[in-house]
């Protein structure tokens, strides 16, 4: 099961963009565990400044914006 | 060039609604119509081009350049990347992070922060459209000292000693691995990515701006309206010396972005508030309100928030007064 992380603290456009995921995963029928991360400390971790950031299997793959459809599903099938 | 909007106005408010412009209703409609399609107007264009303009800054590259700059000008080129760069207030707590992993002195990291929320492309635009030059120029002024000064006042009280015990370990070492600074591959933007980071861009910031915009015209029109001519000249026109520290404590609760509270200055200024109270109470709307603060509490020990917020206030009274006695001068 792919384990996704979402960084943000709290805006509506991470929550948007969990949502996005969620319901392409569904779509695509892929198995995800979506997980919201709001801590600052862990968000600094990763080097992260622009919100909503994904982060898949550690790897910083976007950061910034609401993830196109296009992006997602292409993680999705990786 | 904009008299396409007081005719589209006129039309619709005399010859569509059949109001007279000399009634209450009619004024206040037709205030409101002609600002709301001018601005969105000026919106969607001036946000396209500048974002085209600006495609290739990011927070990402303001923090490497700032990285290794020499004190006294990080202060200016914080403040001025303040008003040049998009993020959005929900960033800030990120941002004030990435800034102090990598070494940057906190008073430069908040002079960015400061200016950001006062001075953006928007703001500009709407203030050049309704209030003029020359305002607009003071205005740009005003809010990059407040964020200069108020940046360099906080190194100077050593203001890192307040921050959260793991934001302070950051900050530590990021100034010992001096020049760590991971400069990524930059790369050079085609035409086409541009348009599509301004399309997004535009679509993205009139999304969020545009609720503003009508609130506050229709603020505007409501007390163009249906404040009595002369009601704000006469109790508050002389520029009363508590009328500034009123305006900034009433600024406070009350919390807009610049967006919205620019077309209430227009409509204040026009009805004869003085140019220094206007602008004291419209930087406290926008730069000083509780809930960023609170989120700020994340970073900051309340002492640091405490001083800030006290700073803020300060420097708004201050430029009040200061415009108010000079006002007869300019």
């Amino acid at each position: 099961m792919k384990e996704i992380k979402v960084l943000g603290t709290g805006c509506a456009k991470c929550t948007k963009t969990i949502e996005v995921i969620a319901k392409i995963a569904t779509e695509l029928n892929v198995d995800v565990h979506v997980i919201k991360e709001t801590d600052p400390e862990v968000i600094m971790g990763y080097g992260v400044m622009s919100t909503p950031a994904v982060i898949i299997d550690e790897v910083n793959v976007h950061s910034g914006s609401i993830p196109h459809r296009q992006e997602i599903e292409l993680w999705l099938q990786q | 060039m904009f008299e396409v909007f007081t005719d589209l106005a006129t039309w619709l408010v005399v010859d569509v609604f059949g109001l007279s412009k000399a009634t209450k209703l009619g004024d206040a409609l037709h205030f409101f119509i002609e600002d709301t399609t001018k601005i969105f107007f000026l919106l969607l264009v001036m946000i396209y081009v500048i974002a085209l303009i600006r495609a290739s800054i990011n927070v990402e590259r303001v923090r490497d350049y700032l990285a290794d700059k020499h004190k006294g000008v990080g202060y200016i080129l914080g403040s001025s990347f303040g008003a040049i760069t998009p993020f959005c207030s929900c960033s800030s707590i990120p941002v004030f992070l990435g800034f102090t992993s990598a070494g940057i002195p906190v008073g430069i990291t908040m002079s960015f922060l400061i200016t950001s929320p006062l001075i953006n492309e928007v703001a500009v635009l709407l203030l050049l459209s309704l209030l003029g030059w020359k305002f607009t120029l003071l205005y740009v002024v005003v809010g990059m000292s407040v964020g200069i000064l108020g940046g360099i006042f906080l190194d100077a009280i050593r203001a890192e000693r307040w921050l959260q015990s793991f934001a302070a370990k950051a900050l530590e070492r990021g100034q010992k691995a001096s020049s760590t600074v991971q400069s990524k591959q930059v790369e050079s933007l085609s035409l086409k990515e541009r348009h599509t980071f301004a399309k997004e861009e535009m679509l993205e910031i009139f999304g969020r701006v545009w609720k503003w915009v009508i609130i506050g015209v229709g603020l505007g029109s409501a007390l163009h309206g249906f404040v009595p001519d002369g009601w704000i000249e006469e109790h508050l026109g002389n520029g009363q010396w508590w009328s500034v520290p009123s305006a900034v404590l009433l600024g406070i609760p009350l919390y807009s972005n610049a967006t919205g509270v620019i077309p209430v200055m227009e409509s204040l200024i026009k009805q004869g508030l003085p140019i220094g109270t206007t602008l004291a109470f419209c930087m406290s709307t926008v730069a000083a309100s509780f809930p960023e603060f609170i989120l700020l509490k994340q970073v900051m020990q309340w002492r640091l928030l405490v001083v800030l917020f006290a700073l803020l206030l300060v420097a708004f009274t201050l430029i009040g007064w200061i415009f108010n006695y000079l006002t007869p001068f300019i």
